[in-house]
């Protein structure tokens, strides 16, 4: 081991790079929880901003407020910070309820905070694109008797996904970002096994940057099907 | 809810406000001074300029802030190149990694919104410069960049709060600031609800300072823009 790095900086770390084949298994283990964390979170989040942004346009002004103060709150406090609250104040939570010490699941802990995360972004895109929909739709809509519901669901969201998905599109990416700091409460994801692989193997440049690559592919793959998304969606009214 | 503990994290966390705000502060300035030239690469017509710089940036907004601090806190001292050089004093302080990782993520989505406020500059903006003779480098520094900053501001501001965010990470590299000295209080309490809560809204504070600041500034510019109409004599 002093041998080889002891022929210089780069032929260490090549050398190094073959030790990454022994963490396969592992990183797949990782990606896989990431993957999971960022659909769960996406798919809830979006759910639960979609309900916000409709009972921010509530015609009664607490509701309206609450929700005003619950996307103003999410979005003005560190991602991380929320992270720690959801597992610390969790496991506070199950052991005074339980009588005795317990520890909530990192996984449980981290979808539920960036679920709460992502659902304050998407509730401000949601908001803006329900803003942009054309009101004579709802009026139309109003005059041919539909339902609440189906005002919302049938008429007014179909219209504004074209208009929301740029904006969306960017949100998935920095929450595929966000996914990393579950890793500080001990989530194995992508992260957590670079980490854990850096320590014992005393290699955090290969490891890290192996990390970095499996980010930046996930990113890159998720820019690419938005794109392909957008240009099915897209209206020929919006592009002009 | 438990008010003593409470009462004591108030008097605790905002010890950790001078380095959350120092760190956040000079990132930005860092990463400000360094999107500059950038920018204006990024958004020139030759590839050899803009396609290094896109690299740059596509790299560092595409992967995690924790992973980049990460690699520069533990794997940069790892090079021998490093170890030995005089960057060595420097790069060992957990506060100067964060500093390097924060300027340089911060400096790859600054350049991104300043290269969209300079190809939105009105085209006939530059042709009236260089039609009056202004060099290059003229027009760039009194025509082009005053307008950037103007039209890329409120972008610009998502940039300084989500920097005061990210300057959270700095507690996993054993930095004292806010989060830091939250979880510190946190192990030794198990208060997490308290702490975590006042921790928020030091945060929380801050951002709707920064935000009401940047739409004092918005205003000023949008006044100075549009003067008011000159007093009419009789």
């Amino acid at each position: 081991m002093r041998h080889a790095l002891s022929n210089g900086a780069w032929l260490s770390i090549t050398w190094r790079i073959s030790e990454l084949y022994g963490f396969l298994d592992q990183f797949v283990i990782g990606l896989k929880n990431t993957l999971l964390v960022f659909f769960l979170s996406c798919m809830l989040g979006t759910i639960l901003g979609l309900l916000i942004a409709i009972l921010r346009n509530s015609p009664r002004k607490s509701i309206a407020a609450c929700m005003r103060a619950y996307t103003g709150v999410i979005r003005g406090v560190p991602e991380l910070l929320i992270i720690l609250l959801m597992y610390f104040g969790g496991t506070a939570l199950l052991s005074a309820a339980v009588g005795r010490y317990i520890e909530i699941n990192a996984f449980a802990a981290g979808v539920t905070a960036l679920t709460v995360v992502f659902s304050g972004y998407a509730a401000e895109i949601f908001r803006g694109a329900i803003n942009a929909v054309a009101p004579g739709q709802r009026e139309a809509a109003i005059a041919l008797g539909l339902s609440h519901w189906q005002i919302w669901f049938l008429i007014i969201v179909p219209q504004m996904i074209p208009i929301a998905l740029p904006a969306f599109c960017n949100l998935c990416i920095s929450l595929i970002k966000d996914t990393s700091l579950i890793s500080v409460v001990g989530l194995t994801d992508v992260m957590r096994v670079a980490y854990i692989g850096a320590g014992s193997l005393r290699a955090p440049l290969p490891f890290y940057l192996a990390a970095s690559a499996i980010y930046l592919t996930l990113t890159s793959l998720s820019l690419l099907s938005f794109r392909l998304i957008e240009r099915r969606y897209a209206l020929p009214l919006v592009k002009g | 809810m438990n008010t003593a503990i409470a009462l004591e994290a108030l008097v605790t966390l905002p010890r950790g406000l001078v380095l959350t705000l120092a760190l956040t502060f000079a990132s930005l300035a860092a990463g400000f001074v360094i999107s500059i030239p950038l920018s204006f690469l990024r958004a020139s017509s030759n590839p050899w300029a803009s396609a290094p710089v896109l690299a740059y940036t596509y790299a560092f907004r595409g992967t995690p802030l924790l992973v980049q601090l990460f690699l520069i806190y533990y794997g940069i001292g790892q090079l021998p190149l490093v170890r030995q050089s005089f960057l060595w004093p420097v790069m060992r302080e957990p506060f100067w990694c964060a500093f390097v990782a924060f300027t340089l993520n911060s400096a790859a989505h600054t350049t991104e919104v300043l290269r969209g406020g300079i190809q939105a500059v009105p085209r006939g903006q530059v042709e009236a410069a260089k039609a009056l003779g202004l060099s290059g480098f003229h027009t760039a520094r009194l025509i082009v960049f005053p307008l950037t900053i103007r039209i890329a501001l409120p972008a610009y501001v998502n940039e300084v709060v989500g920097m005061l965010k990210a300057s959270s990470l700095a507690s996993t590299i054993t930095l004292l600031e806010i989060t830091g000295l939250a979880r510190q209080l946190v192990s030794e309490t198990f208060a997490p609800y308290e702490v975590f809560i006042v921790a928020g809204g030091l945060y929380l504070l801050f951002t709707l300072l920064i935000t009401q600041l940047f739409q004092v500034l918005e205003l000023h510019w949008a006044r100075a823009r549009n003067p008011p109409p000159p007093a009419r004599s009789l």
